[in-house]
């Protein structure tokens, strides 16, 4: 065990982790996919409220994002992880299961991240939106295009271009939130880790191992998006 | 609606309000000074301590928090020479190998932000202050920190609130903070949405004063901002 290294982490030979490190890094990627784009939804519906809803609706919108950017994101996920089983129990009672019920953690988990994702997003949609030229979006009303219309074809596109480094943002945020979700025992790449680290005594390795994996994600996604960005901005004119 | 069990939990949970404070607040301050470092290294114009500086804040920012946490605290203690160091009685502890961890963590978030400040101070100014004749020491001291402190002020004081939060994750190494308690009492009692409603707002009132207090600050730093008071009304006693 002496010569047990990054090498044997990663290797897909017999003894070796890199199967298992491979399995729990799609799993992360999954989770905060999932996660990212349910955040999305949400944030669509909010920022939605925040421009356009009336009183009520704009005051509850913003509760939403004040609370769930002041209160840490462990909480949330506990509160979806140990929160789901206090509803669906009696649920599952009601139709005669015993026992107890709870979210898998992959739903709990996305959930969580939808949840706290979905208030910056809401927040970046906004301030794109902000951003939209009010001539561009009169004159798609202007042209006789339906407010539906005129959603898709232009207020959208527009809207997340602008939209796009605020999300970039919010993408890394939740790659890295999704490791928290470990303490319900999904397996992703930080959960793998401990429990590497668990059975061979190199938590230091494995942990190291966890944290070039999320850098390797972390950083090839940011270059996927620093590209989309230019590509997508390469009609706007540079100050 | 059950308000014994919200008073108990509340009660409960109170008890790890120090320590979370006191977790927010340490890491805070040892992470401003390393920041200070790293953005002075950052845009020291020498290759090598701009690089350091470079590799610093992309390492840690683009890695989650709580893997740098385990690292340091389940991590060091795989190495021989960590567990017989005199460092040991420091790193063995969950308290301190959380807070390295955070002030290592913020440092490279404030650096950003300091760096910004450093970097918006205008070039006019701290050339006036050359030509008044001061050394580049005293210039750094009386003029471009000051301005640079007063503009990052409120980019700092979201990094504040954001290390409140990442508090909670000293309660997954065993810290019994507001979350550590909030799980354990979730735990005892399967409530966990009545628990999770006093644990958050919890968290709300102490980012809520901090806020108010970053305000307040930020008010007393910049006079020059207000808009002119309206002027006093001097009574008159006008005989109409």
């Amino acid at each position: 065990m002496n010569d047990f290294g990054l090498m044997t982490v990663f290797s897909f030979a017999p003894g070796g982790w890199g199967a298992a490190m491979a399995a729990a890094s799609a799993m992360t990627i999954a989770v905060a996919m999932a996660g990212f784009i349910a955040g999305a939804i949400i944030g669509t519906f909010g920022a939605w409220a925040k421009i356009s809803g009336g009183r009520i609706v704009r005051s509850v919108a913003d509760g939403y994002t004040t609370v769930l950017r002041g209160i840490p994101d462990l909480l949330v996920i506990y509160l979806f992880y140990f929160g789901s089983s206090a509803v669906l129990t009696p649920i599952g009672r009601f139709f005669g299961a015993n026992g107890f019920l709870s979210l898998p953690a992959f739903f709990a988990g996305c959930l969580a991240i939808a949840i706290v994702s979905g208030a910056y997003h809401t927040e970046v949609f906004r301030g794109a939106y902000q951003v939209v030229a009010l001539g561009e979006i009169d004159a798609a009303y202007a042209t006789g295009m339906s407010r539906a219309l005129a959603f898709r074809r232009i207020i959208a596109p527009l809207t997340l271009r602008f939209a796009l480094p605020g999300l970039a943002n919010i993408w890394q945020l939740v790659l890295k939130e999704s490791s928290l979700i470990s303490v319900t025992g999904l397996v992703e790449i930080l959960r793998q880790s401990q429990i590497g680290a668990g059975s061979t005594k190199q938590p230091f390795t494995f942990f190291l191992a966890a944290a070039i994996l999320y850098l390797l994600i972390s950083s090839a996604s940011g270059w996927v998006l620093q590209f989309a960005e230019r590509h997508f901005t390469r009609g706007l004119r540079r100050g | 609606m059950d308000f014994s069990f919200f008073l108990s939990a509340f009660l409960r949970l109170l008890p790890g309000v120090p320590l979370t404070l006191q977790l927010a607040f340490v890491s805070v301050g040892l992470g401003m000074v390393l920041a200070l470092i790293l953005a002075l290294l950052r845009l020291s114009r020498i290759r090598p301590f701009e690089w350091i500086a470079r590799v610093y804040i992309f390492l840690f920012r683009s890695t989650p928090l709580l893997v740098q946490i385990f690292l340091i605290y389940y991590g060091l203690s795989q190495f021989q020479t960590v567990r017989y160091s005199v460092l040991w009685p420091i790193l063995r502890q969950p308290y301190w190998c959380a807070i390295i961890a955070l002030a290592l963590n913020t440092a490279a978030y404030g650096s950003e932000i300091i760096r910004g400040g450093l970097r918006s101070v205008p070039e006019g100014q701290i050339e006036a202050a050359r030509a008044c004749g001061m050394s580049r020491i005293t210039v750094f001291r009386r003029i471009v920190l000051p301005l640079a402190i007063r503009q990052a002020l409120p980019a700092y004081g979201n990094e504040i609130i954001l290390m409140v939060k990442a508090t909670a994750l000293a309660s997954v190494i065993t810290m019994m903070e507001i979350t550590g308690l909030a799980a354990k009492l979730i735990s005892e009692s399967y409530r966990a949405v009545e628990v999770f409603v006093v644990a958050g707002s919890i968290y709300l009132i102490i980012n809520y004063v901090i806020t108010r207090v970053i305000h307040l600050l930020e008010y007393w730093l910049t006079p020059h901002l207000r808009s002119v008071s309206t002027p006093v009304v001097i009574e008159r006693e006008d005989a109409a």
